[in-house]
């Protein structure tokens, strides 16, 4: 593929397996600079495992993930973020006891630049007005959007090149969401690239310029927003019409 | 007497509370019980011995010298009997914590020899009166010198960037390491930490007995342990709250009912709490990470 060559992220030939059972099969994926990236699939198909690949979490892989060109395959989790791929985990992650602000400090741990950390988090306050009203808080004693909230900020603290989100409608009322989707597409235009994982594929599709949907650890249908929103197995699995 | 008796107590009680924390920053972190922290607190006594007596320094580098040397033993051990267990069951890196404790008590017979050795410092021997309570020189360093350490371990992981991000890691490795934290080196840090206070422990537990030998770490380890468990292990403040209690507790039990009776205590007060607040008095019931 041309687009290879100026791609942020590139997965090739991405396997996954757990003991006998192969969660990710020959995986290849790819995400352009300033893209937002939808993968769309049920439940168990493999797009947390394909996620926790890249952020260095699981060691047991085959295949290459290249970011910026370089190969970041089994590095460890931290020298990935410090590459600039920060990840919003599945059920948000968020440290329960700790404050709002040590939350979001932590996101931070990898700049040392003060004055630079002190700025994003106003940054962040201005994209969730709700988290400076709660900066005090224990992450802990929110609620479920709340605390994505905090995840997504918390996340963009270390300044991400791509940001990997797991799940960020899990659970939420259909107005959070929207709150939260409206972040997404804010932080993007701003330019980060994002890797959206989701059920929730209506909200995902609008949200992205291109998408990918996985079904029991492979990609069977790859595309443009748009066209993926008139496929027709799209149409009918995942967005619940016709 | 019952304020000399709460004193005594008290006194105990800060040596079980330095210990415990070095219990429950591993099990914070890890959730194992590192069954070999006991013998690491009667290597720290050893060596304070070994650089007063041999060496000829003054106490407070004895105290400074085994607290490095020390953690650095926990740090390895930590290197070479655990992590390499790290995705092994539960039991497995237990059952190497005990290999790691004979092999420690081992060594001590092995250098130092079995048998009871006296620790040689004119300091301890004065007392002062206030009051109706007698307090022993060593009584007021185990007091004033507990209270800095756990006082500066407290500002550390509530008021530093990587205090705060052990704490982290020990409420989510996964997490922890997705904000770019270097976990292993948090759990190093956990088991040198632990280790360095044990070994000040050590040697303040020397001096105050009078005593120092290979399998001193036996029931220290137990109390400690039990002192964990009590305040809710996992949980830093409850380590310092039940290392006290317990300490107030035996001593009293001791003084009122029988001495004869301090273990059964320290054991039933452990088998109590198992039995029945399992999460222990500031520890969290299992939560849920949703």
């Amino acid at each position: 593929m041309t687009s290879d060559s100026q791609a942020i992220l590139e997965i090739k030939d991405l396997s996954v397996n757990y003991g006998v059972i192969a969660a990710v099969k020959q995986l290849n994926l790819h995400i352009r600079p300033g893209e937002i990236v939808a993968l769309i699939g049920t439940n168990g198909s493999g797009k947390t495992s394909a996620l926790r690949s890249i952020s260095g979490l699981n060691k047991s892989i085959q295949g290459q993930i290249r970011f910026e060109g370089q190969e970041i395959t089994k590095l460890d989790p931290h020298k990935i973020v410090e590459r600039g791929i920060s990840q919003v985990p599945e059920g948000r992650g968020v440290f329960p006891d700790l404050t709002v602000l040590e939350n979001l400090k932590l996101g931070a741990y990898v700049r040392g630049d003060k004055a630079g950390i002190a700025a994003d988090i106003q940054g962040m306050f201005e994209l969730f007005p709700r988290l400076e009203e709660r900066k005090k808080q224990l992450a802990g004693t929110m609620s479920g959007g709340e605390q994505q909230m905090l995840a997504i900020a918390r996340a963009l603290m270390a300044r991400p090149k791509l940001l990997l989100l797991d799940e960020p409608s899990m659970g939420l009322a259909p107005l959070i969401v929207k709150e939260i989707f409206a972040a997404i597409r804010k932080v993007n235009e701003e330019g980060v690239s994002v890797l959206l994982v989701e059920q929730n594929a209506t909200m995902a599709l609008a949200a992205a310029h291109r998408g990918y949907v996985m079904e029991t650890g492979s990609i069977v249908v790859e595309g443009e927003a748009a066209e993926l929103r008139n496929n027709d197995v799209v149409k009918s699995v995942y967005l619940g019409i016709g | 007497m019952l304020l000399q008796q709460l004193t005594n107590g008290l006194t105990i009680g800060m040596i079980y509370a330095l210990i415990a924390l070095g219990y429950t920053m591993v099990y914070g972190i890890l959730k194992i019980v590192n069954f070999a922290h006991g013998d690491i607190f009667m290597m720290g006594s050893f060596l304070g011995l070994f650089f007063m007596k041999e060496l000829d320094l003054p106490l407070y580098l004895a105290f400074l010298l085994s607290a490095v040397v020390t953690s650095g033993i926990g740090i390895l051990i930590e290197r070479f009997a655990y992590r390499p267990l790290r995705m092994a069951d539960r039991i497995v890196p237990l059952i190497s914590a005990l290999g790691v404790s004979t092999f420690l008590i081992s060594l001590a017979q092995k250098i130092w020899g079995t048998e009871m050795r006296p620790f040689p410092t004119a300091f301890g021997s004065r007392t002062y009166t206030l009051g109706s309570i007698t307090f022993s020189e060593i009584q007021i360093l185990i007091l004033i010198l507990s209270f800095i350490l756990m006082l500066g371990l407290h500002l550390f992981v509530t008021k530093t960037k990587t205090g705060t991000a052990m704490r982290a890691t020990s409420m989510s490795l996964t997490n922890a390491a997705l904000m770019g934290i270097n976990t292993n080196r948090m759990i190093s840090l956990a088991f040198g930490i632990g280790s360095a206070l044990a070994a000040c422990a050590g040697i303040m537990v020397g001096i105050y007995y009078n005593a120092v030998y290979p399998t001193m770490g036996y029931m220290a380890g137990i109390n400690a342990f039990t002192a964990a468990v009590l305040g809710g292990i996992g949980s830093i403040p409850g380590a310092m709250l039940g290392g006290v209690l317990l300490g107030l507790v035996e001593t009293l039990g001791g003084a009122y009912i029988s001495t004869q009776y301090k273990s059964v205590i320290s054991f039933a007060i452990l088998i109590i709490v198992l039995l029945i607040r399992p999460s222990g008095i500031l520890g969290k019931k299992d939560i849920n990470k949703v």
